[in-house]
């Protein structure tokens, strides 16, 4: 199944199940279904709570908290990452400040949903990475769907909590098909979660004690890396342990620090621009804690630091890709 | 202690009102001196003058109604719960306070009201409350208190046009006092403040006035409106602030504030109770308000 038929299967089965959930957002009535087509059927099936609404995003996310303070449990769908920009006030000022503002008296559990990346051409407003600038907002988590993650699960657990959630969608995940493990194995490697890690998923060619690299990826990244990791093993037996979380902020250190004890050597790869990253924040602290225990510096791989341009050309050459991933992990060795 | 400040259902209503009126003035002011002692830091934003447009609202407001107000939150809180010592604690920042200190004076967070320091940045959020109202179908609407300043900012409108297009039970106040902080009305808005919700198809009753007992009789026609219909409506009340936006910073003409002196609410309710009744309700709150400054100020 792709992974927008399975994340619209898991947002039906929780309207279905919860009938808490109730879902906003821009074109997302049928027949159109979204812009994404993630939500085809849903205000057909329950309408009344499934809500198309004007273009207005800031007030969209607003109404979502008000729902969300009286025990509905919104999900918005945000038609591109990029206007995140529009609701950013309602996401930092008032969704994840009221239950600490609050002294713990208000619940504000707003999940947004938001399709982020580049890589169709959509030019320098609608293919950003813009989730960097929501790291870091107290009480925000800020999760990634990704291949490896089954969108059922992840919502049943974001809907058993109570904090708003920031969830982003690669636009290139859409299509793709999902690659839930089953029994330790997806697409040939090993997989594993380790204890008290069930959002990080570890993906090896060879048991993960016997990896050389740790590289820390998250949504379309991390499928994409597969063949990289493919290839270093096959041809230079060059062995990865690909950490994949599906919470990247607040970042869960546990899995990494597990993964560096053995290899001292740490790729971190993110589709967002240089510079006051994920990567980089992640780097300062793992720099901190391995001091003296790291072979080499943490590389992070990013896209060029600058706007995304429309070409495809130049958004080819500007953005992250897996040769770049490729020859950081044989640079550290 | 809050029946005090409240009044109890059986007090005369124009008594009730303006025991309301009293206690908030004096709050404002005592909030005031506190600051000048040095036992509030921070900042505030008094309601002095402005006080008739919460009580005279939410005196119809009821349990299960949800208020929302802004960075000017004293009155409509204490109209609304009477919780003196819960709102003073707060600003003190003493964890008996209404948000444990967390918030502060403009941060206020309680069963059915809530506030908050952006403007217009709860605007949707009312409407998002009392669009959950609707849904749950239990009865209750929403109560949205906005300044003439807050007409500036974008999010207002986005939400205008959900609230009449979704006919969602939000009551919309809008208390124009004709300033916004330092700048004048005429430097901030543009054509009719009434045509911008008429544009959204709101109904809007317009009134000016500072006697408690005109907002009383205007609100309480519309929030049945509200109530009875499920649909919203816009009560624009033309007001004035007496006191400084925040603390000491009040550039407006003083010839142009003491004239509204001569209008100020108490003074018009004030009139239309016995003498003796004023006298009784006036030291009635003042001992209480006394106490409750004196028992925190004490550690308690």
């Amino acid at each position: 199944m792709i992974f927008s038929a399975a994340l619209g299967e898991a947002l039906s089965r929780r309207l279905k199940e919860d009938s808490r959930v109730v879902l906003l957002g821009e074109d997302i009535a049928d027949p159109y279904g979204g812009a994404f087509k993630v939500t085809k059927g849903l205000l057909s099936a329950y309408p009344g709570r499934v809500l198309t609404t004007p273009v207005s995003e800031a007030a969209m996310a607003g109404i979502s908290a008000g729902l969300a303070l009286q025990g509905y449990r919104p999900i918005l769908e945000v038609m591109f990452g990029d206007f995140l920009a529009l609701c950013f006030d309602q996401v930092l000022n008032h969704i994840s400040k009221f239950e600490a503002m609050s002294g713990g008296k208000a619940a504000c559990p707003v999940i947004i949903r938001t399709p982020m990346g580049g890589g169709r051409g959509y030019g320098p407003t609608h293919s950003q990475s813009l989730e960097k600038h929501f790291f870091g907002i107290s009480g925000l988590e800020v999760v990634a769907a990704s291949l490896f993650h089954s969108p059922e699960e992840t919502f049943c657990e974001l809907l058993s909590k109570k904090n708003p959630v920031l969830y982003i969608e690669h636009k290139l995940l859409y299509p793709a098909e999902m690659m839930i493990p089953q029994k330790g194995h997806v697409a040939g490697f090993l997989t594993r979660k380790n204890e008290g890690e069930s959002n990080v998923c570890s993906i090896s060619a060879v048991p993960p004690e016997q990896c050389q690299v740790t590289v820390l990826a998250y949504g379309y990244q991390a499928a994409k890396l597969l063949p990289v990791m493919k290839r270093l093993a096959v041809q230079d037996e060059i062995f990865v342990e690909l950490l994949v979380p599906s919470r990247i902020a607040p970042v869960d250190f546990a899995p990494i620090e597990r993964s560096l004890e053995k290899t001292g050597t740490l790729v971190i790869v993110e589709e967002g621009g240089a510079g006051w990253s994920w990567g980089s924040e992640i780097a300062s602290t793992v720099q901190n804690r391995f001091f003296g225990r790291l072979k080499v510096p943490v590389t992070c791989v990013t896209s060029e630091s600058g706007i995304v341009p429309s070409a495809r050309d130049l958004e080819e050459r500007m953005l992250v890709n897996e040769k770049k991933v490729e020859d950081a992990v044989r640079r550290c060795l | 202690m809050n029946d005090i400040f409240l009044g109890r259902n059986d007090e005369p209503k124009n008594e009730r009102l303006f025991r309301r009126l009293y206690a908030i003035r004096r709050f404002e002011e005592s909030v005031l001196s506190l600051f000048d002692e040095g036992v509030l830091s921070g900042t505030t934003h008094a309601c002095i003058g402005q006080e008739a447009d919460a009580v005279g609202v939410l005196e119809h407001v009821r349990a299960e109604d949800l208020v929302f107000s802004n960075h000017r939150c004293h009155g409509h809180y204490l109209a609304r719960t009477g919780d003196v010592r819960g709102l003073l604690a707060e600003m003190m920042g003493k964890p008996q306070g209404v948000c444990k200190g967390v918030g502060g004076s403009q941060h206020l967070f309680a069963e059915g009201f809530q506030s908050s320091g952006i403007l217009g940045g709860l605007f949707p959020v009312a409407a998002g409350s009392a669009l959950a109202l609707k849904m749950k179908a239990k009865g209750g609407l929403g109560v949205a208190f906005i300044g003439d300043g807050t007409l500036g900012e974008g999010v207002v409108y986005e939400t205008l046009n959900i609230v009449s297009l979704w006919k969602i039970p939000l009551f919309i106040v809008l208390e124009d006092n004709g300033w916004a902080q330092s700048t004048p009305k005429h430097l901030n808005t543009a054509g009719s403040l009434k045509a911008r919700f008429e544009a959204f198809g709101l109904p809007v009753t317009q009134i000016a006035t500072t006697d408690v007992t005109v907002v009383e009789e205007a609100a309480g026609r519309q929030i049945e409106f509200v109530r009875s219909s499920q649909n919203p409506s816009v009560l624009a009340i033309e007001t004035y602030r007496l006191c400084h936006h925040s603390k000491n910073d009040d550039a407006r003409p003083k010839d142009e504030v003491e004239a509204r002196w001569a209008n100020e609410p108490l003074r018009i309710q004030g009139a239309r109770i016995p003498e003796e009744r004023v006298r009784i309700i006036s030291k009635e709150v003042d001992d209480a308000l006394k106490q409750t400054i004196e028992t925190l100020k004490g550690g308690r």
